[in-house]
């Protein structure tokens, strides 16, 4: 079985957004990049599945030079080889098209990725790479496994869950309990130096949206406190000053 | 032309997000010069389907098939897809929705659109179509620029208050060709807890997080959120810990909602969780710890035992 795992580097969750450059650039200053924490756990899946029946795992990252050390990371946890599509991964019908490319080339029996970026949040990448390669997507992934060329799957709904199956090949967003998160071992990150890492240029023409500026939110006012004994008054600000019960 | 809106059925009843898209859509059509047409796909009656002109719509279309019954995000993407090529819309509106999230990827696939998801306001249509998203967890916006011929906003709860009026729409029914790929997956089982208010739709919630100390403590949780009307949410580690199912988790790895009220219970506020719920209209705060971080980012707190407190706060709303 053939896996592609795709990644994203982003601002650990802890990081205080801040922008520069007239609020156009994040302020990448003091700021730790991680594996996207979804794409992680896919990752984690995919080595266990590929412990389980031997199949290969191959890493993909739509981004610039600094998404290095989170490929090599992938590649220490049990990937064993990485593509980086040099280019900015702003526009979410842009990065499907960079992965549909490369899948079009290999026939990967599943594609893997978090069930979003924690950057722009938008969790569309599987389903477009999907509808561009005719397979069908699902998302978000809480269970995955395989029998034959059919997996068994378990997604989260509204209020609950739904188990569903369908045939390989198949893109999936994944989320958490699917797999437990992968450290990387010391021979892990002796062997991922060597792993081969293909530097590819960007295909398809135009970026079908931009990002013109940032914003922060507004912080919220002095928070009104309420003494324990007379907690009954919080139900009344609720309903006079808040308005919202 | 028309801006097309997905009208989405929960038990045959428009949700209530989706009335809100629908709203949103009229407003866009009448900031472009153009009608509202909503899409609803399932079994529903004629009553329900003319309510979307209550909240603008001018018209609505109705496939019916019988196949379309079960929520399928693909086999949606495709009427949407065909609807949206009938009508000529150029701006398609969904409600964000486990349903709505499988279907907008596919519909941007298919029609080459350009896509902006957590949409929080109108667009801006001075230079361009220009519309404000979500981005960072809800840690700051972006103005996104839509440079495709078609367009499509998937909304966050909370975007816009509906105004209702009292103007049923006509329905046509709708009946696209589907594409057998489109069924390529089964779906074997469904769990879902019944009765309750649904999370991510839910105006008002009821939070909790480990300062509940057990289990078997939720039940006052589960009071409160009942005299309100409001649904439950955890914190990570109570889903973790398997106090409470994932799908009731929020925050930065869960659900990142956005309801008019929500209560914080013994929820210490780290800057993961507060991702999840930081877009809520108001925002109260339970906890023993009078320096937990979570009161910064309150506008109402209580430093207090949530044992003690969450049983005054249920009497005190059985009251009103």
């Amino acid at each position: 079985m053939k896996i592609l795992v795709c990644v994203t580097s982003v601002p650990d969750t802890t990081t205080k957004i801040a922008f520069t450059d007239n609020n156009t650039k994040l302020n990448k200053a003091g700021v730790t990049f991680i594996t996207g924490p979804y794409d992680d756990y896919a990752l984690a899946r995919a080595v266990e599945l590929k412990e389980k029946t031997g199949a290969t795992i191959t890493v993909l990252n739509v981004g610039g030079v600094d998404s290095e050390p989170v490929i090599r990371k992938c590649l220490a946890i049990g990937a064993d080889d990485a593509i980086r599509v040099n280019a900015e991964p702003t526009d979410a019908y842009f990065v499907a098209e960079q992965i549909a490319a490369i899948a079009k080339e290999n026939n990967y029996n599943l594609i893997l990725m978090g069930r979003e970026s924690i950057d722009y949040n938008g969790g569309q990448v599987h389903g477009i790479v999907g509808e561009m390669l005719g397979i069908p997507s699902i998302s978000p992934v809480m269970l995955l496994d395989i029998d034959g060329d059919t997996a068994k799957i378990t997604r989260e709904i509204e209020g609950g869950k739904e188990s569903l199956e369908a045939k390989l090949p198949l893109v999936l967003g994944c989320q958490e309990p699917i797999a437990e998160w992968k450290i990387p071992n010391m021979r892990g990150i002796m062997t991922a130096r060597t792993k081969p890492l293909k530097i590819v240029e960007p295909t398809g023409t135009s970026k079908l949206t931009t990002i013109a500026s940032y914003e922060l939110p507004v912080p919220r006012g002095t928070v009104k406190m309420i003494p324990a004994d007379a907690a009954e008054t919080l139900i009344q600000l609720l309903r006079t000053e808040a308005k919202v019960i | 032309m028309s801006v097309l809106i997905f009208a989405e059925l929960d038990e045959g009843k428009i949700r209530k997000s989706s009335q809100e898209a629908i709203f949103y859509g009229a407003k866009v059509a009448e900031m472009m010069g153009t009608s509202a047409t909503a899409i609803v796909v399932g079994a529903a009656s004629d009553t329900e389907l003319a309510s979307a002109g209550n909240f603008g719509a001018t018209k609505v279309l109705h496939a019916t098939e019988a196949k379309l019954n079960e929520a399928n995000g693909m086999a949606y993407a495709t009427v949407v897809a065909a609807a949206a090529q009938q009508e000529g819309s150029q701006v398609i509106v969904l409600a964000k929705s486990s349903l709505a999230d499988a279907m907008t990827a596919r519909l941007a696939g298919k029609l080459k659109a350009g896509l902006a998801a957590n949409v929080v306001e109108l667009p801006d249509l001075a230079n361009g179509f220009q519309v404000k998203s979500s981005i960072y967890t809800g840690k700051a916006f972006a103005y996104n620029d839509l440079k495709a011929d078609v367009k499509i906003l998937a909304i966050k709860k909370n975007t816009i208050t509906p105004e209702e009026k009292d103007a049923a729409a006509p329905v046509e029914v709708f009946t696209p060709a589907l594409n057998e790929a489109d069924f390529a997956i089964s779906v074997k089982n469904t769990e879902k807890s019944s009765g309750d208010i649904l999370l991510p739709e839910a105006d008002l919630v009821v939070s909790a997080g480990r300062g509940l100390k057990g289990p078997e403590n939720w039940g006052i949780v589960e009071d409160l959120a009942r005299a309100l009307h409001a649904a439950t949410a955890c914190s990570k580690p109570v889903s973790d810990l398997d106090w409470r199912p994932h799908s009731e988790h929020v925050g930065q790895t869960g659900l990142k909602i956005s309801p008019n009220l929500y209560i914080a219970c013994g929820i210490s506020g780290a800057i993961q969780h507060l991702a999840g719920v930081n877009s809520s209209k108001v925002i109260v705060v339970i906890n023993k710890d009078p320096d937990a971080p979570f009161f910064k980012s309150a506008d109402y707190g209580i430093v207090g035992d949530v044992l003690e407190v969450l049983p005054r706060l249920t009497k005190a709303v059985q009251a009103l």
